[in-house]
């Protein structure tokens, strides 16, 4: 079972409290994890990467076991206590402002 | 007895005020959408509780949201707003082309026949039409063949922010774009053309009174007499008597004709308003006195309207589309501030109340007349 921890912006627009957990077929990865997010909840499509491109969008991070994934390539396997559901996937809207 | 509702947008959430006829005490429901940026909040005029937001943020994109009860409760609907076919490019602030890029939709305007179509306002500048009530978008993109490669962002981005339907003609839409102009169709948005002619812009354009590129910030029509346009221009209050052929300068006693909107009185389509703001780098009103301007002769003549507003140390700026009027009689004009004041004169601009004053930015201001 993976956890996804969503920004509040994205709860709201999904309708969610606390943590999303999805059922992802193996190797989970950051595209398999967002293609089942955006099937369970389709509001969310367009929010975290753009509608025809699937590309994240600018100011949006992934974060997991205290390390940044937002560069790593979609298909990139995630990290061992992601897919264990031992660690959460986290979705963020980035620092901007000062 | 009749009710009107308020339609507002800001930078932090959409609100809804609504007051009996008398127009003196308001009920406030929201923030709907907190943390988002609500650009623009309309409803339908031939179904008034349907109503339409633009829900936008620099983070998590563009969404759509539609209400059926009024603003109670809201759906997202349709957000994919893909520019047709290979959108090309416009021009980019160092002279070179660059692609076509959704940023977000500024303007909603609903059908002034049926409750499932609205047209979407777009940057990068493009319309945007909807006939399912939001659940899919398709551009017409006829419109950016209107020497759209010419087209450039202005400071505050390339969007497509004014939609006008012509209530007797319903094949003509006039559309207004920031530092591209004014574009008109006659026949549903397959074919436009600019309508420029008479607007100059000495100080922004190399040519002052090139075919497009002039900085449009909001145009007004009252629905009896179509073919009359007013214009708010970066710098210029413009008048068209020809449904946009031509334009005229109206500015007139203003203390400064810099502005963003301009909007015409419900039964009086002589009778507009502006509100002038000191120049393109100081956004706040001249003299620090925050004055509507209002001409009963089509323009060239104005008196100040400053009973109820700040007089002194006031510093905001009224944006493009934060000024609405409603239909009853006498009639109700609206305006937000950048400062979150939302202020209404239930006679016609004579006086005016603050509704609230500390909401986030307001970005518009729609009024509904409700039975």
């Amino acid at each position: 079972m993976i956890r996804i921890v969503l920004p509040v912006q994205l709860r709201r627009l999904a309708e969610v409290e606390g943590e999303v957990q999805l059922q992802v077929e193996p190797p989970a990865t950051l595209r398999s994890v967002l293609n089942a997010l955006e099937a369970r909840y389709p509001v969310l499509c367009g929010t975290i990467r753009d509608h025809v491109t699937l590309r994240r969008r600018p100011f949006v991070r992934f974060f997991a076991c205290e390390q940044d994934l937002s560069h790593e390539p979609p298909d990139t396997p995630l990290p061992g206590p992601v897919v264990t559901g031992a660690e959460p996937l986290l979705v963020v809207g980035a620092m901007a402002g000062g | 007895m009749s009710e009107v509702r308020l339609l507002v947008g800001t930078r932090k959430g959409a609100f809804v005020l609504t007051s009996d006829g008398k127009r003196q005490r308001w009920d406030i429901s929201g923030p709907h959408f907190a943390g988002w940026e609500i650009y623009h909040v309309k409803g339908s005029p031939v179904e008034p509780n349907r109503l339409y937001a633009s829900q936008s943020s620099g983070w998590f994109g563009q969404k759509i949201q539609r209400s059926s009860d009024g603003g109670q409760t809201w759906e997202a609907v349709g957000d994919k707003f893909v520019y047709e076919g290979s959108p090309g490019t416009h021009q980019w602030y160092d002279g070179t082309q660059r692609p076509w890029e959704f940023k977000r939709i500024w303007h909603l305007e609903p059908s002034l026949a049926d409750p499932d179509a609205v047209y979407a306002g777009a940057e990068d500048a493009a319309l945007f039409r909807t006939t399912d009530g939001g659940r899919t978008w398709e551009e017409l993109s006829g419109l950016r063949n209107a020497k759209g490669r010419l087209w450039s962002p202005g400071a505050g981005g390339m969007g497509l922010h004014t939609i006008l339907l012509d209530p007797s003609r319903p094949g003509r839409i006039f559309v207004a774009i920031s530092a591209a102009g004014v574009f008109r169709t006659d026949d549903s948005g397959g074919t436009w053309r600019p309508m420029n002619r008479g607007l100059k812009s000495p100080y922004e354009l190399p040519d002052p009174d090139v075919e497009v590129g002039h900085c449009v910030h909001r145009i007004a029509l009252h629905p009896s007499r179509p073919g009359v346009l007013f214009m708010q221009k970066h710098w210029d209050v413009m008048r068209s008597d020809n449904a946009g052929e031509s334009w005229h300068e109206v500015s007139g006693n203003l203390p400064s004709d810099f502005g963003f909107p301009t909007e015409v009185h419900a039964h009086e389509p002589d009778t507009i308003y502006v509100v002038p703001i000191k120049s393109d780098s100081e956004h706040f009103p001249p003299e620090a006195k925050l004055r509507v301007y209002r001409s009963r002769t089509g323009g060239n003549e104005w008196e100040a309207l400053a009973k109820g507003l700040p007089q002194s140390d006031c510093y905001v700026n009224v944006l493009r589309d934060a000024m609405a009027v409603d239909s009853l009689d006498p009639c109700g004009v609206y305006f937000g501030t950048t400062g979150g004041q939302v202020y209404a004169s239930a006679d016609a601009g004579d006086a005016w109340k603050p509704i609230v004053r500390d909401f986030p930015a307001v970005l518009s201001v729609e009024a509904q007349t409700l039975p």
